[in-house]
């Protein structure tokens, strides 16, 4: 069954509830008392998302300080409560210009409930669209962009925008000037052993587009996949040209995209909506660029004292730099005393999460930085149980770098009244889970 | 920016309710919606503002949206606690749904649904009727919805006004999402209704098909899960459905994606060329990998339903299992899954890079997570031959560890491996030795296993050595201990290696059955029956949907009679029919203001044997004159079913009946003949129940049954050994071989009636109990629903009540119980009213009876 819910509560980290909303009769109302009293006075809490408890099932997930409770009775779907959660909250942080914590729904809970009202009707998600549910859902309190012209009158055709086939766009846009703005934003996930080898690796990346287009528009992306092109060549039957081309393993697309097109013709064309989105997100694992080597040696002379040496070097071209890097090496517990020695950057001992931090504001491509500190350690009595270390942790990000390869070969956009536009590509590479075993 | 709503929260404490009525009813517009807002608010920190109702109600007739929606919101939450008024509100709604502006209409029907008062519902009907023929597509998706809301209140007006017709027609309508929530709806009613009532045929299904591709993200997903019910009847129909349902698995909704992949499971099934199903494995594979870049809470439902398929279909993700190598900062709940899903795709083409993780792994601090890791290690070397064959080199590693074994299981496996390699292990002799210094002191288990391998190690190295060491094990096994299961197996080696040393060997060395590691193997229709509902919590639990979930189907009214009918000639003419209670007659039966036509469903179940057998002048009356009236009560539980039986059926339970103990057994004669000569034995058990007078039963016709109260008497054939609740019985007759079968002692049966005890003593008798007595448990299957009935439950099961207190919220119940021999229970329950989960905790001398005591109170509680 699709149902996603049959009541939704949103709760403090007390436990008190902030807001809540029944959507189903077959769950009573104080069903949130048994989440309360068996998983968050108790270990479960974080134990397993989904629980049951007497008849009902509760699934839940904390953001910021909050706890989002879905409590079902049947046998509802699961993937579909969570998304819709999480959708939710998007839309939440939307509407009140990014902040989702328990402060924010106090403020808002005339809003929250609104929209929950409108979002899911018996416990089935309904659009969740924040530029469509804009268009006639407003607070004096929050700030809209259609607020100023648009409060007091409802839009005439908000309802048939909501259900219609574009139901992510509404009509009638005008812009002066017409632009587009891509952000390839690529997050690298590395998994190293002790000994340097590769254990796992790969890019997970998203496009993020930023459209201000006049009227209904018609877009179309090209990229250096390896079958987006192929695909082309044989459709213009001619032969590919040279040039990098990158192996996508998965992509997925926001709703606008058309998939059946997408799976016949290899392209992704699209209706955008206005303003931000998030148009697909890519993830590749072969022929992965690492933008760092680390090169860890860590010693442990006798049990009171150790030396760690990190030596980080940048592979990326010479005239590109990275920003913000961050290297955050454990310690032990019982660390007592740290010195430490930098070629560049400055380090320090961070007791609260137990590790060296090393942070670098600005690292130039194909160069190296070495990080040597010498731990004390007080000893302890009896404990015998040797420390078992925690990986390396790398924070950065390298603008005008992929570390897959991709690369935006076009963006073509039609539109009727045929105005021409001005597109506007930017790339950028981050650590997503980059660790380093010791 | 964002809201200031909060100020609403803030209110003076003194004359709230008052003052919030003299606000309600301003004059002014804005004061009235500020006010409104104060009720919601103080309506979200859960106090009562129910009796504002007709305040509130009044301020619904406005032009303002905003505030409409809030007195909407306020009339779900309380209409039903405020009926009568709730109808106030009907006029408003009615008008509305007539409202020129379609986000009102919509509104109307949509809280108009959530409404559940019956008065209300009548009026519904017609708005309901024209918001489903709207023009705008936006209030018929809206109505569409609430179908399913009327259904669930009032299934028969849904069928009167032909609203499952008008919601079928919009499976037509030119707006897919008009489509996508009638499906949703349909697919509903469809789950509670025994009836087919949407039934896919070809020409929805190419419909759906194509509604799938304009539709809104969750559109597709309701679409989607109701076309997993389709069955396709040939292959190359399967394959059509595939090919339009593929596109799906690159929506970047996963819930999108994972009813996309259940449809090509489930149509694969019937796609007999391999290529096509080769080609369908591949593409699935990356959409199911990249939901593990999602949310944790969304990889864990994906990991437990990547479980489900790996087992179908290994092939999927067979070359994808560094994916789920273990991040440091996962949460637990998530690496546990990954863990499970590595052994899984662990093979011998990957079992060098698995085994490095799981060492690494093993140095995690999760104490949990490194057990499953250590475990999971043993499992892959199980699954894998090639794997195993290296253990051996690792013993003398494990040797050198002895000393640091500390856990007496770990001290145990550690001895059993000496012994059983110990042609392998130079020094076994030594490493023996020095544990036999501390043999007095060791627990028992690795006293056992310390017998044995000194056992294998003299009968492996016959040699002067071990030869005294086991003339030492067995003097001290036979000699100096008091355990009986040790000096009994010392004794029976001891006997084996005086009369016949090579039959010792056999014996002692005798070859191990092979080991396989079936763990977390899902039995295949069950296995089938999860992937079905892949993305549910039915595929998330491991568990087939009816075993979490109580829905009561009903059965439409049109339906009753049709049964009605056929039950009548099976009344007439076989007996057992009318007897179980549980024909269809009688289910269908629950469903209001139907005639009830057959006399057996509105008559007590249990008394119709005897009645019938009177009836129909049978030569055995049932129950002689001489046996205690045949019991009536709640039907027993089957214990021996027919099948196995060979025809016989046996049900039976212990009761507790006037300070005595019987046997409630009842004979079902499904056989083709007479049954008669029945006996029955009880085998020793922990209470030493055993039968007090001699079953008494007559002979049974074919299709009759008997059921009789048995005696009991406690403390006759005690069996030793930990206390446990298995009651194992015999019974034979003149015709069939001797049935055995095996039924639970329900500890409670032996409560005494003079169990209460006088406040003053429970307090000092829970004083004078040190606390280790005390136990706790928690029962959360159970729920008390008043505190009256389920101290009268108790009473009945002979647990008295004491006293009670309240804490906070929670209610505490004091009670006592006695067993024979002076042994009493003290009881603290802790609960709730209405909240699933009861805390029970008790203090008793003896402590052995405390598992079987948390067990009958969780059976009666329940």
């Amino acid at each position: 069954m699709p149902v996603a819910a049959s009541a939704i509560y949103f709760l403090n980290l007390r436990g008190d509830v902030l807001i809540n909303r029944l959507y189903r009769d077959d769950v009573g109302g104080n069903m949130v008392d048994a989440f309360r009293m068996h998983i968050m006075q108790t270990k479960e809490l974080g134990t397993c998302p989904v629980r049951q408890i007497g008849g009902c099932s509760f699934l839940y997930m904390r953001i910021s300080n909050v706890y989002i409770v879905i409590v079902v009775s049947s046998n509802a779907n699961v993937a579909c409560a969570f998304k819709f959660v999480v959708e939710a909250v998007a839309l939440f942080k939307s509407y009140f210009g990014g902040a989702f914590d328990e402060d924010a729904i106090r403020n808002n809970f005339v809003l929250i409930y609104e929209l929950l009202d409108e979002i899911m009707d018996f416990g089935y998600p309904q659009n969740l669209s924040p530029e469509i549910l804009k268009l006639y859902i407003t607070q004096e309190g929050v700030r809209s962009p259609f607020s100023s012209k648009a409060s007091d009158k409802p839009v005439p055709n908000a309802t048939l925008q909501v259900t219609g086939a574009v139901g992510w766009r509404r009509e009638g846009l005008m812009y002066k000037k017409n632009e587009v703005f891509l952000d390839i934003v690529e997050s690298v996930n590395l998994l190293m052993s002790s000994k340097g080898s590769v254990l796992r690796c790969d890019v997970t990346g998203k496009i993020l587009m930023k459209c201000f287009l006049s009227g209904m528009p018609d877009l179309k992306l090209g990229l250096n996949d390896k079958i987006g092109l192929e695909k082309e060549a044989q459709l213009k039957s001619r032969p590919t040209k040279s040039g990098k081309t990158i192996e996508l393993d998965d992509v997925t697309f926001h709703q606008c995209v058309n998939l059946t097109r997408f799976n016949s013709e290899k392209t992704v064309s699209f209706v955008p909506p206005d303003g931000e989105f998030e148009l697909m997100k890519y993830r590749i694992t072969e022929g992965v660029n690492l933008p760092f080597r680390v090169l860890p040696t860590i010693k442990e002379l006798g049990r009171t004292r150790m030396e760690i040496n990190v030596k980080v070097k940048s592979v990326f071209g010479a005239k590109m730099f990275a920003l913000g890097v961050v290297v955050k090496v454990p310690v032990p517990k019982q660390t007592a005393k740290t010195s430490f020695q930098t070629t560049s950057g400055k380090a320090k001992y961070n007791a609260s999460i137990d590790s060296l931090v090393w942070k670098i504001r600005k690292f130039p491509g194909q160069t190296e930085a070495t990080m040597s500190a010498e731990v004390e350690l007080i000893s302890t009595m009896g404990e015998k149980k040797s420390w078992n270390r925690p990986p390396i942790q790398m924070e950065f990000q390298v603008p005008m770098f992929t570390a897959s390869g991709l690369r935006v070969r076009f963006l073509k956009v039609w539109e009727k009244s045929g105005y021409n536009t001005v597109e506007w590509v930017r790339y950028i590479t981050r650590a997503g889970s980059y660790e380093i075993r010791c | 920016m964002s809201g200031h709503d909060s100020k609403y929260f803030s209110t003076t404490k003194k004359g709230e309710i008052p003052e919030l009525k003299e606000e309600l009813n301003s004059q002014y517009k804005d004061k009235r919606k500020d006010a409104v807002k104060k009720v919601i608010a103080a309506m979200t920190v859960g106090k009562d503002v129910s009796s504002l109702f007709t305040d509130v109600v009044n301020c619904m007739q406005t032009e303002n949206l905003e505030l409409k929606k809030l007195v909407y919101l306020y009339l779900i939450n309380y209409a039903k606690s405020q009926p009568d008024l709730a109808i106030l509100a009907v006029n408003t709604f009615v008008k509305d749904s007539q409202d020129p502006n379609p986000l009102i209409r919509a509104l109307a029907v949509r809280t108009m649904g959530c409404i559940r008062v019956d008065k209300i519902t009548e009026y519904l009907c017609d708005p309901l009727q024209r918001c489903l023929k709207d023009d705008d597509p936006y209030v018929r998706k809206t109505a569409a919805i609430c179908v399913a809301k009327l259904y669930d209140i009032n299934a028969e007006l849904v069928e009167d006004r032909g609203f499952l017709e008008a919601l079928k027609d919009l499976i037509s309508d030119n707006n897919p999402m008009v489509v996508a929530n009638a499906v949703a709806a349909l697919a509903e009613i469809q789950d509670s209704s025994v009836r087919p009532i949407f039934e896919i045929t070809s020409h929805t299904l190419s419909k759906l098909l194509t509604a799938l591709n304009e539709c809104t993200e969750w559109g597709q997903v309701f679409i989607l899960d109701s076309l997993s019910r389709y069955k396709a009847p040939d292959a190359r129909e399967a394959e059509n459905i595939v090919e339009r349902v593929t596109p799906r698995l690159q929506h970047a909704n996963c819930a999108v994606v994972l009813s996309a992949v259940k449809i090509i499971l489930l149509q694969m099934e019937l796609i007999t060329s391999t290529d096509v199903v080769r080609n369908l494995c591949k593409k699935m594979a990356p959409p199911l990998v990249t939901l593990l870049s999602a949310e944790p809470e969304i990889q864990y439902v994906a990991l437990r339903n990547i479980n489900l398929i790996v087992q179908k279909r290994p092939t999927i993700l067979a070359h994808e299992i560094k994916v789920f190598f273990c991040k440091y900062n996962d949460p637990i709940y998530v690496k546990m899954e990954k863990l499970e899903i590595m052994i899984k795709l662990a093979s011998d083409r990957n079992i060098d890079q698995v085994l490095l993780e799981f060492k690494e792994y093993a140095t995690e601090v999760d104490v949990d997570f490194v057990r499953k890791a250590v475990r999971a290690i043993g499992r892959c070397a199980i699954k894998l031959e090639r794997a195993a064959e290296r253990y051996e080199s690792i013993i003398a590693t494990l040797c050198e560890s002895l000393d640091t074994l500390d856990e007496p299981e770990a001290k145990a496996s550690m001895i059993w491996i000496i012994g059983e390699y110990a042609e392998r292990i130079d020094n076994a002799d030594e490493l023996l030795e020095s544990f036999l210094e501390t043999f007095p002191e060791e627990p028992a288990l690795v006293q056992l296993q310390l017998l044995t391998a000194t056992v294998k190690l003299f009968l492996k190295k016959p040699t002067e050595g071990p030869q005294q060491m086991i003339q030492a094990v067995l003097n001290n096994a036979t000699v100096e201990t008091d355990n009986p299961d040790l000096r009994d197996r010392a004794y029976i080696y001891w006997r084996l290696l005086s009369t016949d040393p090579e039959a010792a060997k056999d014996v002692v060395l005798a070859e191990k059955p092979v080991i396989s590691d079936d763990s977390n193997q899902l039995d295949s229709s069950l296995l089938d029956e999860l992937l079905a509902n892949i993305s549910t919590l039915s595929s998330v639990y491991h568990k087939p949907p009816e075993s979490f979930v109580s829905r009561v189907k009903t059965a439409p009214r049109t339906d009753d009679e049709e049964f009605a009918d056929t039950a009548e000639p099976g009344y007439s003419e076989s007996p057992s029919q009318g007897v179980d209670g549980a024909s269809p007659s009688s289910s269908a039966g629950t469903s209001s203001n139907v005639p009830v036509k057959q006399p057996a469903a509105a008559s007590p179940p249990a008394a119709m044997p005897d009645l019938l057998g009177d009836l129909m002048g049978m030569d055995n009356a049932i129950v002689p004159i001489d046996e205690p009236a045949a019991p009536s009560g709640p039907p027993l539980p089957v214990l021996l079913p027919s099948t196995t039986g060979q025809g016989l059926q046996i049900s039976a339970q212990l009761t507790r009946r006037d300070g005595q103990i019987y046997y409630d057994i009842s004979f079902d004669n499904g056989t083709q003949g007479v049954l008669d000569g029945f006996m029955i034995q009880f085998n020793k058990n922990t209470f030493g129940l055993a039968a007090g007078e001699a079953l008494k039963v007559p002979s049974l016709q074919p299709g009759t049954s008997a059921r009789t109260l048995l005696q009991m008497v406690p403390f006759q054939n005690i069996s030793p050994g930990a206390p446990n609740s298995v009651l194992q019985v015999a019974v034979k007759n003149n015709q069939q071989p001797v049935w055995y079968f095996s039924d639970k002692i329900p500890l409670h049966v032996f409560f005494g009636e003079d169990g209460k005890m006088e406040r003053t003593s429970f307090l000092e008798a829970w004083k004078s109990l040190p606390d280790d007595h005390e136990f706790t448990k928690e029962f959360p299957g159970s729920v008390i629903s008043s505190i009256d009935a389920t101290v009268e439950r108790l009473a009945a099961s002979n647990v008295f009540f004491i006293a009670k207190r309240k804490n906070a919220n929670m209610d505490v119940l004091y009670l006592s119980a006695k067993m024979p021999r002076g042994i009493p229970f003290l009881i603290e329950i802790t609960a709730a009213v209405g909240v699933p989960g009861v805390k029970c905790a008790v203090k008793t001398p003896n402590k052995e009876m405390v598992p079987l005591f948390f067990e009958t109170m969780e059976a009666i509680t329940k």
